[in-house]
């Protein structure tokens, strides 16, 4: 198998030497080719890179906004009213702009910042630079899926707009309420914006998978076997699969949906009277069909998430601590192990829908299973650090916060899997405290682990240290505060999606909790704006890199040139001798892919 | 713009230069040191707040413990609701026990492990037995965790026992309807499309025969009790016949700690033992306004956050009194307004009193 790949390999790379060969000489790139619609890997992983970065300061806004009015229920600040009009009327933000704003928070950030800003950037970047190719297998296709990308965002972005309001119906958008327009406002114009819009999304997404699977697969350069490269790839390989795999299924479940909305068709709809005094037609329909095709895709989307981000971090974790990632094999079969888990596990989205106990019995098991795999990776990484020399670069911080914070959020999984907690603390603060924790703020940590380890690659430049580390120990801080009390809220039975707790009894004990929560969330986005703030500064004023190969790493990338062009490497694709993390070893600190294994050199 | 705004977006501005500017002179320090100096120096820091942050966010920990540990999770008023809080209480220990190891073993190594110019790394690629014992420890505490989990999760979603009252629980934009079947103890037929809001019909009960629909009456129906208030008796297991009228909503019970969705056209059911009288609780919760709620816990609009029912546990005894005052719904709503129709006919002067009061009455229901 191993031959075979390298051989493979081998013809890929010399028949695509010669050809780019031509390419550069005969080609010159105009600002249209090179910024715009270019095919350049490295420039589209800036585009996808970027356009997640303006994605999550707005989603990031909405969730300022909201945290506003859950911190002040009582208070009206008029101007969001001169802001945002009759969305806040009389200075307080109204029930339907709350529930689309958390719906879009949700939507933006899941999708359009932690799947396309997250493997589109990092899967894009990292895949060609560090099996040794020098370009994705279809440079085209890989264009077209940052335009469909921008296509989406730009239908999102336009239905915030729309009179009746973008779709609020939370990110999972349930019907019937996200069917029927007369139940809702944000059902009318904006959820069908939103159906073509993660049409598009679905269509990039797929577009980007194939690509990256099979420039995995097919174009590693000459000894670049599947056990050497790196674990970024094998996460980025899996997350792909994940994707190209369940994605179709919402897509399916969308479509359905659209016929629901304008063709008269019952998939989703039966037995309503509406509030206006209207009786539908429709009968025999299942509401609960939809949620088993949106969590189909849902949960691997979660993993979609994760993946990546894991993978960043072993490869961020081991070459820092300057020793090897414990346990290889180990964290790819983890990885596996997790991506096929990850499509049999959605229905424990759905433990109080009326679900067949013996059926949720099932669920049950195999979704605690995931803990095991997950387990393994933990203790993986922890080795990984033991007996190191560990160098807390920024990107090492966040790597390690995020280790952290997959414990954290990790740990609750194993309550809201088992069903019968589930039945207490389902839809409650605790889901909210825990999926924010383990996919949205560690997958976070990871994106900044990888921005903050690849952007010398990426832009021959350094980020400022400072500003960086400041970033850093504001956002772990206030993570934690913003999200550990709310597993308490959660306990309590607090449900999630509201925007006022002071007419419950039972609920309205937590007014200063969320007032203080809401304080350290506008602390920690201001903090974000930090960050951006540093990343385009230091695109053109950062401290230059000076050295190839600035962390001492032993993958390919470093050994292109500090600003590679495209085709990534001037002259022959580098040859791979060993895997990618042989650090310490034999006493020396760092070994690369490309050097030749020793005559004496110690075997593992 | 308030002046308050104007005034905090200018300090965020100020703290942002500032910090802007000390970022920049930093980087030339750096440059002024040397790198080696200045990463061994960041180092230092670093791994000294990575201690800190573990000690720190222990304490912390435990005091958000102390605060909150108060306000949550009073005493369970279910059966159901005290096995869950057993398992609750299980799973706090074991994922609680993994969660201070792991950080601690995080940070620590962290901080134990920073850079240093004499540390030789140890080259540990692999350990086999290591691995297998992290596979199968976390396995076996799993299968307890999942054993434990699936005994009560059948309890509790197993069949209620036979002498279980029943009661039908519908939510729609934005309120709860109950429905007791009365004293022939039967649900009568109802179809949605038989809804009336405007004559009080509020669930689509068949109380007579309707050709349009082709639909025939339902005796069952017609001695149906409809309710806004659900009543419970304290010891005696309730089931819960649960349904919508528009989109999904969910029954969350956090005194009992139940939840269960409530789907259009797809009835589902829960059932449990309520176990202490409103009365009761509102001695044990030492909070004379106590009172059993039904929130929403399924996104079903705007009016989500405030979708509230009300449940009262009452004896037996209470109990039995408060039915025998309940009326038809068919009796309100079709018999007694007939009757009052009667002398409309008669008196015109009457009937313009009773139009102006029917309408309010259903007004003040919704």
């Amino acid at each position: 198998m191993s031959n075979e790949a390298i051989t493979h390999g081998a013809e890929v790379h010399i028949s695509h030497d010669t050809h780019h060969g031509e390419h550069v000489h005969h080609h010159k790139e105009t600002f249209i080719t090179k910024y715009v619609f270019s095919q350049d890997h490295k420039m589209i992983a800036k585009q996808f890179l970027i356009t997640g970065i303006i994605w999550a300061f707005l989603g990031g806004l909405m969730s300022v906004l909201f945290r506003l009015q859950l911190g002040y229920p009582e208070s009206t600040f008029p101007w969001l009213e001169d802001i945002l009009g009759h969305w806040a009327k009389g200075g307080k933000i109204q029930p339907e702009f709350y529930y689309a704003l958390v719906t879009m928070h949700g939507t933006v950030l899941v999708f359009f910042v932690l799947t396309a800003g997250l493997s589109g950037t990092f899967a894009n970047f990292l895949i060609p630079l560090q099996i040794g190719a020098r370009d994705m297998a279809s440079p085209m296709l890989n264009m077209l899926s940052y335009w469909f990308f921008w296509l989406a965002s730009v239908i999102m972005l336009s239905s915030l707009f729309v009179q009746t309001g973008p779709a609020s119906g939370g990110w999972t958008s349930y019907p019937p309420l996200s069917a029927l327009g007369g139940a809702s406002e944000g059902s009318k114009t904006g959820v069908d914006l939103w159906i073509i819009s993660m049409a598009m999304f679905v269509v990039s997404s797929l577009l980007g998978g194939l690509n990256y699977i099979s420039t995995i697969l097919n174009m590693r350069t000459k000894g670049m076997s599947m056990t050497r490269i790196p674990l970024t790839i094998w996460a980025l390989f899996f997350t792909a699969v994940l994707g190209v795999l369940s994605f179709p299924v919402l897509l399916s479940g969308f479509i359905l949906l659209l016929f629901d909305r304008h063709a008269g068709t019952s998939f989703y709809l039966s037995d309503i009277y509406l509030a206006s005094g209207e009786a539908l037609p429709n009968e025999g329909g299942s509401a609960i069909l939809f949620q088993h095709l949106f969590w189909f895709l849902g949960h691997p989307e979660v993993y979609i998430i994760l993946l990546p981000a894991m993978g960043m971090v072993s490869e961020i974790l081991s070459t820092n601590s300057r020793k090897p990632i414990f346990g290889y094999m180990a964290m790819v079969g983890s990885l596996f192990a997790i991506a096929i888990l990850a499509f049999l596990v959605w229905a424990h989205h759905m433990f109080v829908t009326g679900l067949n106990p013996f059926l949720g019995s099932v669920f049950v098991l195999l979704t605690l299973l995931i803990a095991v795999p997950s387990a393994i990776k933990v203790f993986n990484w922890l080795t990984t650090l033991w007996r190191g020399n560990i160098r807390f670069t920024p990107a090492m911080l966040f790597s390690i916060g995020f280790v952290s914070l997959f414990i954290s959020g990790g740990l609750t999984g194993i309550w809201l899997g088992n069903s019968s907690l589930d039945i207490h603390l389902h839809d409650t603060y605790f889901v909210v405290a825990h999926f924010h924790i383990v996919m949205g703020v560690a997958s976070f940590f990871g994106m900044f682990a990888g921005i903050y380890h690849w952007y010398p690659k990426m832009y021959g430049r350094y980020l400022n240290n400072t500003m960086s580390y400041i970033h850093f120990w504001i956002t772990m801080i206030g993570a934690y505060l913003i999200f550990w009390p709310m597993h308490y809220e959660g306990l309590a039975g607090l449900p999630r999606r509201y925007l006022d707790y002071s007419s419950w009894v039972s609920f309205n004990q937590f007014g200063g909790l969320n007032r203080f929560i809401s304080i350290v969330a506008m602390i920690v986005f201001s903090v974000q704006l930090l960050f951006v703030f540093n990343f385009f500064y230091s695109i053109f004023k950062g401290r230059r890199v000076t050295s190839q190969n600035p962390w001492g790493s032993n993958t390919l990338e470093w050994t292109a040139p500090i600003r590679p062009g495209h085709g990534n490497w001037p002259g022959e694709i580098p040859e791979v001798h060993r895997w990618a993390y042989d650090y310490g070893k034999d006493g020396r600190e760092f070994i690369p892919q490309t050097e030749p294994v020793g005559a004496n050199e110690s075997h593992h | 713009m308030s002046l308050t705004t104007i005034f905090i977006l200018t300090i965020l501005l100020l703290g942002f230069l500032i910090t802007f500017q000390i970022a920049k002179a930093s980087e030339y320090v750096g440059i002024l040191k040397g790198e080696k100096k200045t990463l061994e120096q960041n180092n230092r820091i670093n791994a000294f707040l990575l201690i800190l942050f573990l000690v720190g966010g222990l304490i912390g920990v435990y005091c958000c413990h102390e605060l909150f540990k108060g306000k949550i999770l009073g005493e369970a008023a279910s059966d159901h609701g005290q096995k869950i809080d057993k398992m609750l209480h299980l799973t706090v220990i074991i994922t609680g026990a993994v969660f201070v190891l792991t950080q601690v073993l995080l940070f620590w190594f962290a901080f134990k492990y920073q850079y240093s110019e004499k540390r030789k790394v140890y080259y540990l690629p692999h350990n086999n037995t290591l691995e297998l014992i992290w596979t199968v420890v976390p396995a076996i505490f799993l299968t307890v965790l999942v054993g434990y989990g699936l005994f009560y999760w059948f309890k509790i979603t197993g069949d209620p026992p036979k002498d279980a009252m029943v009661v039908e629980v519908t939510g729609k934009q934005f309120n709860w309807i109950m429905r007791y079947p009365g004293k022939d103890d039967v649900f009568g037929r109802k179809y949605y499309k038989n809804i009336s809001d405007k004559d009080d019909n509020t669930l689509g009960l068949i109380w007579s025969d309707v050709p349009e629909l082709n639909l025939k009456a339902d005796k069952a129906a017609q001695d149906d009790i409809v309710t806004d208030k659900l009543m419970l008796v304290a010891g005696k297991p309730v089931k819960l016949i649960i349904g919508s009228r528009d989109v999904i909503h969910d029954v969350g019970l956090v005194h009992f700690r139940m939840k269960m969705d409530a789907v259009p056209g797809t009835p589902t059911t829960m059932w449990f033992t309520p176990l202490y009288t409103t009365k009761e609780m509102k001695v044990k919760t030492n909070n004379p306004d106590f009172v059993y709620e039904i929130s929403c816990d399924q996104m079903c609009g705007k009016g989500h956050y405030s979708m509230k029912g009300q449940i009262e546990v009452v004896t037996q005894a209470e109990f039995d009194v408060w039915m025998i005052s309940q009326k038809a719904k068919y009796q309100t709503a079709v018999l007694d307004k007939q009757k009052t129709d009667k002398p409309v006919a008669d008196t015109t002067a009457k009937a313009a009193v009773v139009n102006n009061v029917a309408p309010n009455t259903v007004a003040v229901k919704k």
